[in-house]
Order: C-alpha cells, then structure tokens, then sequence
C-alpha cells in the first residue's frame, strides 16, 4: 500500500513536471496548429530566469516568487517576437514551421552556451522548500508538492482565462472558426499574438519552476520537449484537459514502468503505448469536433 | 530544348559523369585522409536521398531516420566486434568491450550475427520491416503530418535511450575499434579506399532506385498522395499504402548507409543517432533541394563538408549557422537551391518548368 501511493505521488509529480511543460504547448500546437521546436528554449530561457533573479536577488525564497512572472514575461516576448517574425508567415506551412523553430532553438542554445556557459548551473531550492512532507505514509519532497501546485495554478488560469474572459472567448472563436471569427470583427492576427504570447510565457514558468529539481544547461529544454509533444498529441489538440489526463497518465506509467525495469526501457515503453494508443483513437483523447477533412 | 537530363541519354550521361567524378577523379586528386572524409560525408548523403524521397515527394516529415541508420549502423558493428573476437581468441568468444564491463557469456541475440551472410540479410530485412510495421500502425489510421513528425522524432529520442541503457551494445560509448571488415584489415589505406567505392557504388544504385521511383506511376501517386491526400483516396487508392512504400525505402537506404558508416568512421554510439543527428539529416536536403532527385546529395555532401571544415575550429559560429540555414532555407528559399533555376527563369517571365516545383 505504502509503495503504490508512494508510486502515486511519484506519477502525479512526473506528470505535473510534463503538464507545466506541455500547458504552454497545447496552446501554440493544440490551439494554432503552430509546431513550436524552439518551446523547450523558452523553458531553458525560463531556468536561466531563474538563475540570474537569484544571482542579483540573492534571497533564494523571494527570488523565486520574483523570477515566477519574469519568467513568464521573458518566455513570452520571446514567443511574442518569433511569432511576429517567422512564424506568422508560415502558417500555412506546418511542417516548415518546425523545422524553422528548430532552427531558432539552436540558435537559441548556441547564445546560452556563448553568455552562461556549457556546464550546468544550479538555483538554490529556498528554505521553505527543502525537505518533504509526510503525506498518508510517505515523505513527498516539498519541491515537488510546489510543482504541482503550480501545476494547477497554471492550468486553472489558462482555463478560467481562455472561459470567462473576452481574450478567451476571442481565442476560442479563432480555433473554432477562423473565417467565421474574422468576419464577426476579431482580428485573428492579434489574437494569434496574444496567444503566443501566453503559450510561450508558459514555457519561462515552468523553466522557473524546473529549476527547483534539476540543473540548468543550455540542453535542458530539449530533454523536455519530446515527452511534452506526446503529451498534447495523446490528449488530443485544442484541448487543455486532454493535456491534463495525458500528462498525469503518461506520468504515472513512466512512474510504475520505472520501478519494474528501467528509465531508459520505460522512455520505449511510453512511446509503445501512444503509438498503439494513437491506434484507437487517432485524434487523441478528447476531440475538438470539425468537419475539415484534413 | 527540353530539359536535358530528362530524357533517356541524359540520364545515362549524367550517371555516367557523376560516376566518372566519384570513380576516377576523387580518389586521384583527394589523400587517403580525405577520401575517408568523402566516404563517410557519401553515408549521409544516402540517407539524404531517402528523406528527398519520403520528405520530399511523399510529404512525410522523417526526424528519426537516426533511428534506422542507427539499426544498420549496430547490426554491422555487431558483425564485425564478433569477427574481430573469433579472430583473436576462437569461436564462441566475447568481444573485447563486453570483456571490460564484465560480461562473461555471450549474449543470445550477438550469436547469428558472426555469420556475414545474416548480418547483412538483417541490415537489409530488419529496418525495412520495422518500417513498414510501423508505417502500417501509423498511416492506416490517418496519422499524419505533425503528428507523424513528433512521433518519429520521438522514437528517435526512445531508440537512442534503450541504446545507452543496453550493456551488451556498448551503451553510452557505443561499439568502436573495428580491425577487420570480412577478413579485410581496416588498418589499409587499400580497403579503406575499397570501403568509398562501395559507398559511392551505393550511392549511385540509391539515386537510381529513387530516380525510377520517381518516373515510374508509383511516382506520380506518391507526389500526388503529398498534395491532395484524400482525393487520391476518393479515386480509389490506398494513401497509407503509398506512403508506406516511400517510407520503407527510405528506412532501407538509411539501414545501408549505417552499416556502411560504421567500417568507415570506426565507431557508433547512441550519441550519433538520436533526436538532433537526425533532425540534422534534414537540413541537407532542405538546402539541396527536398523535392529534386540530386538536390539531397548534393546538400547532405555540402553540409557534411561545412560541418567538419568548420565545427572544429569555430564550433559556436558553426552552431549558428546551422540554426541560421534551418530558419532562412525554409522560410525564403523552400525548394533549396535546386529551386533557384526556376525561380530565375519565372524572374525572366518565361513559364517554369512543372517538374521544378517544389
């Protein structure tokens, strides 16, 4: 009993780890239809946030709740800025887009490389943070019990945003129906923007939030990627609960695969199961009903 | 005049000329050091044809064809660990890296592969099958575009992860210091211009099979499944068949190229296959060309050559300008240089010729 809910947590925090990580994404790829390679360099640009508002801060505790919205103001000009660039004007080129962001993400890495170096960086966990909570049997480390809780902040933001705001609802118009929104007076462009914006400011959250347990590398980014991409095509695109039970169960069976075998064979294991999973259902896990044929 | 080497006799005069440049002129001006170079930069561009063929005319986005070099690449090393082992201390004997990490008995699955004759079957069988298994999963339920992309990326990224955390391949160094190549020492400069030949002869009969692919109907649906995939299916053909096809014989060309990378360069590791040498593939036949027939040679050779003249001496300015040519090739100039003839000729308000459109 005590090793499955010890399993339980360790899923729920992996898939917290994921779902900071894919949140951003579903919006740009599930949302637009946009296949951001360079997202897992915003998440790095979030981690190098983090590190340098403790390097002039000082105070690893308010640094941490300072670098939070730096973070995400960081990742999302960012994202703001290769949208109005790049991709903008290739959206009628999915393929090319990805292929186009990956080449930013090098770039992106290489100037990480040349201003903070190839070896890692570590961020000083803050006081409140260290050591763990006994929780029904077992020791959760605090970090990770954070990680979630952003987790949840994050997600209800973005739902309670994307619902009950005007932004949102003009978000929600484009993805349902491009032509149809432009014709009631949304300008599509500014809302793509907007969106970006936010999907990649996401992204410099959770590299905040990452850098609570692990270090900083200029690949840190990239490890995350992958796995956040399978998280937004298993849930399903433009939607954000589909993210959500995607990330929590990808999480949880890498947890379990983990403990019968090993890291590397459960990485196999996880994409074995979405492949034969994408055999079900092939638009993943909940739909966003349309009648386009492609 | 029509395009030249469209016709019959421009075919055969531009193999001719490309072998004349590959057979006679390489080895009799480049030293034996370069000539490796050429061998191996003659690997990617194999694999590049491949992709020209799946990405290029087929639409289907490969980031994992490290994922069947790689395949190619451990079935040969395995061959030739084995050989070199027998060869030292009798049949049955374990290779020198196992001996390191402390593995007594040979593993199962090492021992058919001291047979030369199963080990080059499997590098021609094992990939190809594993793409079409995987071709049909993936196509027949309409998987398509981004998300077949993420999905072959991502089995690069799980394919180089099982091969590190496996002892009995070498995990994370790989397997490396081959001496013999089917009783050939790798240590003479003659078998190591032997092992161009066969990669340029490889090369040659690669270019020939995507070129008659290309001209033959399988062509023509190919591209037309690329364009307007479910109006070839409302006439009544199967896209994932098509697609599958395209998507073997790339998996085909990139297994060979591997096995034939791992007796020129003398190693492979996990390190050289996995999510970013793959999607590095790529970037030559973007810059080449993706749709033309030459066009990924030609850039996977131009890359190749960039990467070593540069990387080692500027290794930051040449990171950037790989992620530099990713963003201007793609985003201004999507049909590579092979495109630039036509779009002079459109600047020159003379109609393009339809098979230069990309």
């Amino acid at each position: 009993m005590d090793l499955f809910i010890g399993q339980l947590f360790t899923g729920l925090s992996t898939g917290s780890i994921l779902l900071l990580a894919a949140l951003g994404l579903s919006l740009t790829f599930g949302q637009m239809g946009v296949i951001n390679m360079a997202h897992g360099e915003f998440i790095m640009a979030g981690c190098y946030t983090a590190y340098v508002t403790q390097q002039v801060v000082g105070d690893a505790g308010v640094s941490l709740l300072i670098a939070l919205p730096i973070g995400f103001l960081v990742g999302g000009i960012m994202g703001w800025v290769l949208e109005a660039l790049l991709i903008r004007h290739l959206y009628h080129r999915p393929l090319d887009t990805l292929l186009v962001t990956f080449g930013v993400g090098l770039v992106l890495q290489q100037v990480a490389r040349d201003v903070f170096g190839a070896p890692a960086v570590n961020v000083t966990v803050p006081e409140f943070l260290r050591g763990g909570v006994d929780l029904l049997g077992t020791t959760v480390p605090k970090t990770r019990l954070f990680i979630m809780g952003l987790a949840i902040v994050a997600v209800t933001a973005v739902t309670l945003v994307l619902r009950f705001t005007p932004a949102g609802r003009r978000i929600r118009a484009v993805v349902g129906n491009r032509d149809l929104a432009e014709t009631a007076g949304i300008s599509s462009r500014t809302v793509d923007a907007g969106t970006f914006f936010i999907g990649s400011g996401l992204a410099g959250v959770a590299g905040v939030a990452l850098t609570l347990i692990g270090s900083t590398s200029p690949t840190t980014g990239q490890s995350y990627l992958v796995d956040a991409f399978l998280v937004v095509v298993a849930g399903g695109l433009g939607r954000i609960k589909g993210a959500v039970v995607a990330a929590i169960a990808l999480g949880t069976f890498q947890a379990v695969f983990e403990t019968y075998s090993t890291a590397s064979l459960a990485k196999v294991g996880v994409f074995v199961v979405i492949v034969v999973f994408l055999q079900l259902r092939p638009q993943g896990l909940f739909t966003l009903r349309t009648r386009s044929l492609a | 005049m029509r395009n030249f080497f469209a016709t019959r006799l421009g075919t055969w005069t531009g193999f001719a000329a490309a072998a004349l440049v590959l057979f006679g002129l390489a080895p009799l001006v480049l030293s034996g050091f370069r000539l490796g170079l050429l061998a191996q930069f003659t690997c990617y561009a194999i694999v590049a044809v491949g992709i020209g063929l799946a990405w290029g005319r087929g639409g289907m986005l490969t980031l994992g064809q490290g994922v069947f070099f790689g395949m190619g690449a451990y079935l040969m090393a395995m061959h030739l660990k084995m050989a070199d082992a027998e060869f030292r201390n009798g049949p049955g004997a374990v290779p020198d890296f196992m001996e390191l990490a402390g593995i007594r008995e040979l593993p199962a699955y090492w021992a058919p592969f001291s047979s030369p004759v199963f080990t080059i079957a499997a590098i021609l069988v094992l990939p190809t099958a594993f793409a079409v298994v995987l071709g049909l999963a993936v196509f027949k339920r309409r998987v398509k575009g981004a998300y077949f992309a993420i999905l072959s990326q991502a089995l690069a990224g799980a394919f180089a992860i099982l091969l590190i955390g496996q002892q009995s391949l070498g995990g994370f160094n790989g397997l490396s210091r081959f001496r013999y190549f089917f009783g050939y020492n790798l240590d003479d400069p003659v078998n190591q211009q032997m092992l161009y030949f066969i990669a340029a002869g490889v090369l040659l009969v690669v270019v020939a099979i995507a070129l008659q692919l290309r001209r033959s109907r399988y062509g023509e649906l190919l591209v037309a499944v690329r364009d307007a995939e479910e109006r070839v299916r409302f006439l009544g053909y199967d896209a994932a068949n098509i697609k599958v096809v395209a998507y073997a014989t790339a998996a085909l060309f990139a297994s060979v190229a591997g096995a034939i990378f791992v007796p020129v360069v003398g190693i492979i590791s996990p390190a050289s296959i996995g999510i970013v040498p793959s999607i590095m593939f790529i970037l030559g036949v973007a810059i080449g060309g993706r749709a033309s027939l030459v066009g990924p040679v030609v850039g996977a050779l131009a890359v190749a050559w960039a990467q070593t003249a540069l990387s080692e001496q500027f290794p930051s300015a040449w990171t950037y300008a790989q992620g530099l040519l990713f963003i201007l090739v793609i985003a201004l100039l999507p049909g590579g240089i092979a495109s630039v003839a036509a779009l002079t000729k459109r600047f020159q308000r003379t109609p393009a010729p339809v098979e230069a459109a990309a």
